[in-house]
């Protein structure tokens, strides 16, 4: 195309976008007129007006919206970092397990991985919160699991530091007493996020191993190498290479999964948003937040690997 | 004899895979027996509440499956006219299925993956022939699940080539939005997309023109799943080697007739497993519609169960049997997808 042509087609291409974006503002601020809703993000600074079932910041219904947003995206970093790396380590695990030349373990691992993989994410959250909240014995029954740790309906007691040192979880009356304790929405979200992201970094890190050409190995075992010392000094840190940029786009998918949360009601940004879309009605407000604070993480997370990628190629140089 | 003595060797040939293989074998003793136990000795298979009640836990209750088998399936639409979700869900699965088992192959195979989808649509909506008009809030269960799943990849998939070739263009206004699109739609998670279709969308329309929400929650999953196989697209545009492009072009092909003919076909083919991928990818993320009452598979288990005190308790049961229909939908798109690499 020559250059008056394309610019000929890029102002009609302009033209056309502000016509249709000018369109769209008329139609939505008639809409919000109609029905009476204000625009703008002055409602953040406002009290929220409903409680959160659980949040790392302190929090009442008094407190302003805006500190509600940010229970919310705690609440989801809460349970993606450390969802996180439970998924690697579960993943490292059933991948190695995958590989091994464990018949028994290779079966059992694959057993995990397609009965995994092949299931919603969502419905893997509802079969947890169900068994974590309907299965388990109330709290004046609860589980010990270990010293100071008891597994119930209200969810897990675990021990925790607090001013006067460690401070063991008793239980007391119809309850359990001291300590911390983590709700069956968290550790329903935590289980099911980890183990589906598990299954799938597992399954990469096999791709990954099985993609090298087999001449690596093969002249591995030729210089003298056993089996497993091929694996771990020449196999692996190859394959350590190819699997990264798709380890980090599943771990990214880990932090969006973590939205499900709104399905078995954990208090994450997504279902705060929602909530305060409910109570105030100004939904373009509360989406734009959500949106942005996710491209916000995803650009971030990019940078992050792409710095990672090249760490790692400039070893593969040397 | 010579494989038993490999057996051994694979499970107990040094301290590391003897350990393993104890290991594994006592978590089987432990846990297989109590599990068949549950699931078929001590399980009830007929719906009765009564017995299942008296079992305490010890037995499954296979009988929540065949007295709510029919809500879970169909969701909400009229019972009189069960039929027609029977129909529509059958149209679209017997497509996956004819494509798994590869009865059909090339262009009869996206027709029929493209076109069966559709034609479950005036299916399930009525309103002509004598069939009575089914507003879609009553569409529900294993049909909307195919439909949302079916519709969703074939609107997106051209929008999808579009965007990739939009991406390439010469005019950089257009290739900065379509890359700001598809960073946008891939960045944000579903839910999220979701809720700008259920809240935002109708803001959008004038006056009362505004789709329902199964239709807007369909332009959501198209858009979503278009970025994702734009890019798959865009990359199998970029390795497609140059010098049959030039060659086309020396037989005197135009260049729209070089993408057509030559480029295309062969970039479809090559990036038809990844395709299929998302296909599996959509089929599962489906179940996120549930957020936005739209009443599908998962929608209508909780549906059928979370108000009825009586069968609750058997929730895990009714779980399964869900859990087993996505489980056979993914190995059936898996299959195509393997069929489609070889082709």
């Amino acid at each position: 195309m020559k250059r008056p042509a394309r610019l000929a087609w890029q102002a009609l291409l302009l033209v056309a976008l502000l016509a249709l974006g000018g369109l769209l503002v008329a139609t939505t601020a008639g809409h919000l007129q109609e029905r009476g809703i204000r625009s703008g993000f002055d409602f953040l600074l406002e009290p929220a007006g409903f409680a959160l079932g659980e949040s790392p910041l302190s929090f009442e219904a008094g407190d302003s919206t805006l500190r509600a947003f940010a229970a919310g995206l705690l609440n989801t970093l809460r349970v993606a970092l450390p969802g996180a790396l439970l998924a690697i380590v579960i993943g490292v695990v059933v991948g190695f397990g995958r590989l091994g030349e464990n018949p028994l373990v290779r079966a059992l691992a694959g057993v995990f991985v397609n009965g995994v993989r092949n299931v919603p994410l969502l419905l893997h959250l509802l079969a947890w919160y169900f068994i974590l909240t309907d299965l388990l014995p109330a709290a004046d029954a609860a589980l010990r699991l270990a010293p100071g740790v008891f597994l119930s309906k209200s969810g897990l007691a675990l021990p925790w530091w607090s001013e006067a040192g460690w401070e063991l979880p008793e239980p007391a009356g119809f309850g359990i007493d001291g300590g911390a304790r983590l709700t069956p929405e968290y550790l329903a979200l935590l289980i099911g996020l980890s183990t589906y992201s598990a299954a799938y970094i597992a399954e990469t890190l096999r791709g990954a191993v099985e993609a090298l050409p087999p001449g690596q190995r093969l002249s591995a075992l030729a210089l003298g190498m056993t089996p497993r010392q091929a694996f771990v000094l020449v196999l692996l840190p190859q394959a350590w290479r190819a699997a990264l940029p798709p380890v980090t786009s599943q771990l990214l998918n880990l932090f969006k999964n973590a939205s499900l949360a709104v399905a078995i009601g954990y208090p994450d940004l997504v279902s705060v948003a929602g909530t305060s879309l409910n109570q105030t009605g100004r939904a373009i407000e509360c989406l734009l937040i959500v949106i942005g604070v996710y491209l916000l993480l995803s650009l971030l997370a990019a940078a992050l690997s792409h710095r990672l990628e090249r760490r790692s190629l400039r070893g593969m140089a040397r | 004899m010579r494989s038993l003595i490999a057996l051994r060797r694979a499970l107990f040939g040094d301290p590391l895979n003897a350990a393993l293989s104890l290991l594994t074998l006592t978590a089987l003793a432990l846990a297989l027996p109590p599990l068949v136990d549950w699931a078929l000795i001590k399980a009830r298979f007929i719906p009765d509440v009564t017995a299942c009640e008296a079992l305490d836990g010890q037995g499954a209750c296979w009988g929540v499956v065949t007295e709510k088998a029919r809500f879970i399936l169909l969701g909400r639409y009229p019972t009189e006219q069960g039929w027609r979700p029977a129909l529509a869900a059958g149209l679209i699965a017997g497509s996956w299925l004819a494509a798994a088992l590869g009865w059909l192959h090339g262009r009869t195979l996206i027709t029929a993956l493209v076109v069966l989808p559709l034609l479950a649509l005036p299916v399930l909506a009525g309103g002509f022939a004598g069939l009575d008009a089914v507003p879609t809030e009553l569409w529900g269960g294993l049909p909307l699940t195919l439909l949302l799943t079916g519709i969703g990849m074939a609107g997106a998939l051209p929008i999808g080539i579009a965007v990739a070739y939009g991406r390439r263009s010469p005019l950089p206004l257009l290739r900065g939005l379509l890359t700001a699109y598809v960073e946008l739609a891939r960045g944000i998670p579903l839910v999220a997309a979701l809720f700008v279709a259920s809240f935002l969308l109708p803001l959008f329309f004038p006056g009362d023109l505004a789709p329902d929400m199964l239709w807007r929650v369909l332009i959501a999953i198209v858009l979503f799943a278009a970025a994702y196989l734009s890019e798959i697209i865009r990359g199998g545009l970029q390795a497609f080697p140059e010098g049959q492009c030039s060659a086309a072009a020396a037989l005197g092909f135009s260049p729209w007739q070089v993408q057509r003919w030559i480029v295309l076909p062969q970039v479809l083919r090559h990036v038809a497993p990844s395709l299929a991928n998302s296909a599996i990818a959509l089929f599962k993320d489906t179940s996120l519609v549930t957020i936005v009452s739209l009443y599908e598979l998962t929608g209508a288990l909780g549906l059928a169960l979370s108000g009825d005190a009586q069968w609750r308790p058997f929730y895990l049961e009714a779980w399964l049997f869900i859990a087993a229909i996505y489980w056979l939908g993914c190995v059936l798109l898996a299959r195509i997808s393997r069929r489609l690499a070889q082709a």
